[in-house]
């Protein structure tokens, strides 16, 4: 599976806006917060450029993964209807332009990171991208219903990095945020990925729904959520935040776990009819804007 | 002799391009310069 349909004019540079598309703009926001609010719920001083170049690192690095990921899965998102538009698939751009910048914007990212701040967050958001296109695109993505699972620990390392880059190591608190991303990994995408299951099995991604089915895609949900609370809520728990942190996660967590449930009780097999996975997938994106910025008000606030 | 519709979408890609990587360069240098700035001033 290498072929690409509509091939590219080679003499045709491929446009800046294209190129900026290959970063994945819209994911890169969800990144770019957790990684902020890492950075600001550490202890400890950080100079304001520094911080700032820090959280353009963590950007940048994500858009050189999501280059490196599209580079690879052309032929994949040619069968996608939600990514046949791509730069890629729709011939607008070389791969080997894609490959180039992607690279390019990967160690331009990672260098930035160690000149500006320190040696364990440039290694840290170096791994993250790696594990990314790696672990996660090439290896695991067309291999196992499990791609999720795994592979969303590439999604959970900003906070670590934000945090890194301000102390220079990494304690418990930065953990349990990794534990959050990648325990809420699975319920979201997998809420998603039952209501545009047709166009994973027409692409032959064996995504969970296509190969486990539906209703133990549901269950998968319900019990994910359960590990997922007790992330969210262990920060809390264990002292390490205050109490806005522990009021924002305890409502938040009641919210994800009735969608869950109500995700878990539904029948429905069309598409039309996954109302509760799409609230879901709408709600689990907002839970985690909401959890990172309750955390980073909660640390402001009570130090 | 006007030029091929084609040759001018090159052209004014290239152009485009142009000035995005300026621009590009010029925020990388006044970044660079912050971020000298700011080590010294943490170092002093």
């Amino acid at each position: 599976m290498t072929s690409v349909p509509l091939q590219h004019d080679e003499s045709l540079p491929a446009d800046w806006r294209d190129l900026l598309a290959l970063t994945k703009p819209r994911v890169m926001s969800l990144v770019v917060f957790t990684g902020l609010c890492g950075l600001l719920a550490a202890p400890g001083p950080v100079h304001p450029v520094l911080g700032f170049t820090a959280v353009l690192c963590i950007a940048l690095g994500a858009g050189a993964a999501g280059a490196l990921n599209q580079w690879y899965e052309a032929d994949l998102d040619a069968k996608m209807k939600r990514t046949a538009n791509r730069p890629l698939p729709a011939g607008r751009m070389s791969r080997q332009t894609a490959l180039h910048f992607g690279v390019g914007l990967a160690v331009f990212s990672v260098i930035l990171m160690d000149l500006a701040a320190n040696h364990l967050a440039a290694a840290v958001l170096a791994v993250s991208i790696l594990f990314y296109v790696l672990v996660y695109t090439v290896w695991l993505k067309r291999r196992t219903a499990q791609n999720i699972v795994i592979g969303g620990a590439a999604g959970a390392f900003p906070p670590l990095i934000g945090w890194a880059a301000v102390t220079g190591d990494v304690t418990t608190l930065p953990i349990l945020l990794f534990a959050i991303i990648f325990l809420w990994t699975p319920p979201h995408f997998w809420a998603l990925s039952l209501f545009v299951r047709t166009d994973y099995a027409n692409a032959g991604v064996p995504m969970l729904p296509v190969v486990a089915g539906i209703g133990s895609t549901r269950r998968q949900i319900l019990l994910y959520t359960l590990p997922m609370i007790a992330a969210a809520i262990a920060p809390w728990a264990l002292g390490l935040t205050g109490w806005i942190y522990g009021a924002a996660s305890v409502a938040l967590n009641a919210v994800f776990f009735t969608l869950a449930f109500a995700v878990a009780a539904n029948k429905a097999t069309e598409a039309k009819a996954m109302g509760p996975e799409k609230k879901l997938f709408a709600f689990s994106i907002l839970y985690l804007f909401a959890l990172f910025a309750a955390l980073v008000v909660d640390r402001w606030v009570i130090a | 002799m006007t030029p091929q519709p084609e040759d001018e979408i090159i052209r004014k890609r290239q152009r485009e391009r142009a000035k995005v990587t300026a621009i590009l360069l010029g925020l990388f240098v006044v970044l660079m310069f912050a971020i000298t700035i700011a080590k010294m001033t943490i170092n002093q």
